[in-house]
């Protein structure tokens, strides 16, 4: 026989230093937000009205209202999800919330009809939410098809409610939350200010946050540690849901008129900003800043190719080019950590 | 028999830290049947790996058929020249019918290019037909029994005119018949000519089909031998005949208190999950400072028993108690709130979230206690805990912000044991708490199990290793298909004695609760032979 041995360790290697500048680190860091400056500057050069007052709030004003799903969008894909729904239930609930205040008369609320709207609008979003977070976990479906369907579900139900018809008709208060401004600053992007303060702090510092993480990071390490995973995927999408509800409410009083047909496709430049912004597909990795990030990118972009007069459809063929571009990156920055 | 197929001398092979394969040999004759048997991280998958085409080695030859390999090869280039592997998890489609896997990316061709159906229909029928199997290659995979998928599997390797077949742990996931039916294609195999090697934890299988047997052992070679002659107990000895690498705890410090009684558990498995073993009527009570070990072959029902205990799986019958209190347990969580912590299996897949921070990682479960108003967590709380546990654990790392995928993995092993002591749990279960950590750090984290002891926990370690499992327990608890075969003082057993146990069940004579001399077990084991 021979001689006892053991698992000979080798000799400790030298630990390997990073090479000093990393192009694949650096654009994961700061790629989206040089891009985007390059993006203002090019397009502030190349049309004069780009980097006015009123075209710059324009924009803000328009990324707010998808910007404040782009929040309740990242935690959803922070748990490895997606929801495809968001565009449709956005459009349901505006319509829900206007078809009530205008049908039962906006003098029967004291004129506080914008409250019972929103209230509304919200209320749906989370209840589609809910639905769209227990068939996931309960039946074990994955998001994806379950938010497709959502998607044309709820907009099947937009639809029917009035017809195809859109609602019209707000007072004053309704409208001054798409419309109104305080101090200059429009109502919608402090809106999105405020949830989006709120997204930052919850995923930052808080245990739900942490949770969260969690969940995308390693779904069975995180039920190993006491997670309470099928709550935390619910919980996800029941805020995407409820932000989905209120960013209808915002679009509707902007446009004077709750549509059957807004949101068509928002679901694409929300899931763009927030995977532009650096929050991986994959779950666990990412954050509400990149998402804001992400967001202004897409309006700057979309806004800035109307100002050059190029053809809406060609928007599409952009949109459709940066998110493929964004996971491919992510992808290629993972298969690299993987390797290091 | 006689003519040398495959002669492979001097392979070595070395990963990142650890020297898997040092200089190991294995002659296969034409026709033979050869047991490869070790121990866990004995080499055997590395080597299999080599051979198979599945990893390149580092250094020595390889002789097939006299011809020398070329190191270059892939799976296969391999498979052409007739090594073919049957993997545990098998390699089947299961939407395809048998003939198609059989001849998957081989498909018989009629002449205009297109796929010749009738024609390996009917070849696919010969070949089953050969193997006197009663099976319809129309059939698809999926409807297919394990026990039926490995015939496929043989097949498939029949159709590329398999020289050598290496069999990994074929009987894991088979019936008593089922063993048999496979043994007996197997002796068909080699009156063809056909030579196999044939890997297996279950020693008594080797004496039943095998002609002759290599044992590896920490990565080398340690002899062949045939079988005539030799006996189960011959070949546990020569599997595990080493220095101990551990040394044996002197200090005690159970108490008599019983922290965690199970009773009666017991899971009628499922068709559906492999991992779901069958367990009946396990019964375990750990006192109060004490370290029991459980030992078993893979799937025998250690770690499965204690992903029950944890809630981690369900169970259908059986009673937890936790300090004297019936626990109601469904979900990790409820484990935890009852003072379970669990340091699982498999660190990356179901311990670290790897690209989060170790700050992250250690304190999550006990974020509950770290927190403000039940909601915000309390960072100076949080960065205290953290502090203090790298401290006592001596965990090596840049910060706390660092992600724990770049730790090593002894030292990601200890962040977990960190999160779990955190918890200040009354029970701690780690299961294969130092697989695939240098030396330093397993002696390291033995001394962190010993300390929990010592701070009263009732600690229950799982181990692969059975010098670690003797090193570290008070009591040994051995396990074999999902039964409780024994239940001894670490200090009086063998590994001999605690091999038999997990192999055989151990002696049939005498009941298998007290401890037993070794002669129990070794003349059981000639009986068996």
């Amino acid at each position: 026989m021979t001689t006892a041995a053991t698992t000979t360790p080798l000799a400790t290697q030298p630990p390997k230093k990073p090479r000093g500048f990393d192009i694949v680190q650096f654009l994961e860091k700061y790629g989206v937000l040089l891009f985007l400056i390059v993006l203002c500057v090019a397009f502030g050069i190349s049309s004069p009205n780009f980097l006015s007052v009123r075209n710059v709030t324009n924009i803000l004003t328009e990324v707010s209202i998808y910007g404040i799903v782009a929040v309740g969008m990242t935690c959803v894909i922070l748990t490895g999800g997606v929801d495809l729904a968001v565009g449709s239930v956005l459009a349901f609930g505006a319509l829900a919330g206007a078809w009530v205040v205008t049908n039962v008369g906006a003098g029967a609320f004291f004129g506080m009809g914008f409250l019972v709207a929103l209230i509304i609008s919200c209320a749906i979003g989370t209840l589609t939410g809910y639905l769209h977070g227990k068939t996931i976990t309960l039946f074990n479906v994955p998001p994806f098809i379950v938010t497709l369907g959502g998607m044309t579900i709820w907009r099947g139900a937009t639809l029917l409610m009035n017809d195809g018809a859109p609602i019209a008709g707000f007072d004053a208060g309704y409208r001054w939350w798409g419309r109104g401004d305080v101090l200059g600053i429009p109502v919608p992007v402090l809106v999105l200010f405020v949830v989006a303060a709120a997204g930052y702090v919850v995923l930052r510092y808080t245990r739900y946050g942490r949770q969260i993480y969690a969940v995308g990071g390693n779904p069975e390490a995180a039920r190993l540690t006491g997670i309470n995973v099928p709550r935390v995927l619910v919980s996800v999408y029941v805020i995407v849901g409820f932000l989905a509800g209120l960013a209808g409410f915002l679009l509707s009083a902007r446009l004077g008129s709750a549509e059957a047909i807004a949101g068509t496709s928002y679901e694409l430049r929300i899931i763009a900003s927030v995977v532009i912004g650096g929050t991986s597909l994959f779950g666990g990795m990412g954050g509400i800043g990149g998402t804001m990030i992400g967001a202004l990118l897409i309006g700057v972009l979309l806004n800035g190719l109307v100002m050059m007069n190029v053809s809406p459809y060609f928007q599409q063929i952009v949109m459709g080019v940066i998110i493929v571009l964004a996971v491919a990156f992510d992808t290629y920055a993972k298969m690299r950590r993987g390797k290091r | 028999m006689g003519q040398t197929i495959l002669k492979a001398a001097d392979i070595k092979k070395v990963f990142p830290g650890v020297v898997a394969l040092d200089g190991v040999r294995l002659d296969i004759e034409a026709g033979e049947v050869h047991a490869l048997l070790g121990e866990n991280g004995a080499g055997k998958s590395t080597f299999l790996k080599i051979l198979a085409g599945a990893q390149p080695s580092d250094g020595g030859s390889m002789l097939f058929n006299g011809q020398p390999l070329d190191p270059a090869d892939t799976p296969l280039a391999r498979q052409r020249l007739g090594i073919v592997t049957i993997y545990q998890e098998f390699n089947l489609l299961p939407a395809m019918t048998i003939a198609e896997n059989m001849y998957l990316g081989r498909e018989p061709l009629r002449r205009n290019g297109l796929i010749d159906w009738r024609r390996m229909y009917r070849d696919a029928q010969k070949v089953i037909d050969d193997l006197g199997l009663d099976l319809d290659p129309r059939m698809p995979v999926r409807v297919l029994s394990v026990a039926e998928q490995q015939m496929v599997e043989i097949s498939k390797a029949l159709t590329m005119n398999a020289r050598l077949i290496i069999m990994d742990e074929p009987t894991a996931a088979l019936s008593g018949k089922e063993v048999d039916k496979l043994h007996e294609i197997i002796h068909g195999l080699r009156a063809k000519g056909i030579s196999i090697i044939y890997v297996t934890h279950r020693l008594i299988e080797v004496t039943a089909v095998c002609d002759r047997f290599t044992v590896f052992r920490d990565g080398r070679y340690v002899d062949t031998r045939p079988v005539a002659g030799s006996t189960v107990q011959d070949m546990v000895r020569l599997m595990v005949g080493r220095d101990v690498e551990f040394q044996r705890r002197r200090d005690r410090f159970a108490g008599d208190r019983v922290m965690l009684e199970v009773r009666g558990v017991s899971r009628a498995g499922s068709a559906t999950d492999p991992h779901a073993c069958v367990l009946t009527d396990l019964s375990v009570q750990v006192r109060a400072g004490e370290i029991v070990g459980f030992a078993g072959l893979v799937g025998a029902g250690r770690t499965e028993l204690a992903r029950v205990i944890f809630g981690a799986d369900g169970c259908d019958s059986g009673v937890i108690m936790v300090d004297g209190r019936t626990a109601s347990i469904r979900t990790p969580s409820d484990a935890i709130a009852a003072g379970i912590a669990l340091v699982p299996e498999d660190r990356k897949q179901q311990g670290c979230f790897l690209p989060h921070s170790i700050r992250h990682n250690m304190s999550l479960p006990s974020l509950k206690r770290l927190s403000k108003w039940k909601f915000f967590v309390d960072e100076a709380g949080e960065r205290a805990l953290i502090a203090d546990y790298t401290r006592k654990l001596g965990i090596r790392m840049a910060n706390d912000e660092v992600a724990i995928g770049t730790l090593s993995g002894g030292n990601q092993q200890k962040v977990l044991l960190a999160r779990c002591m955190a918890l200040h749990p009354k029970v701690l279960i780690v299961d294969e708490p130092t697989r695939g950590i240098d030396i330093g750090a397993k002696a390291e984290v033995h001394q962190v199990l010993f300390e929990m002891a010592k701070a009263g926990v009732a600690v229950i370690v799982i181990s692969s290793e059975l010098p670690e499992v003797m090193a570290v327990s008070d009591r040994i608890i051995t396990f074999r298909e999902g039964r409780i075969t024994g239940s001894l003082p670490a200090e009086d057993a063998t590994e001999e004695e605690l091999m038999s146990l997990m192999a055989l069940g151990g002696p049939a004579s005498s009941p298998a609760s007290s401890s037993l001399p070794g002669s129990g077990a070794a003349a059981h084991a000639h009986a068996a032979h």
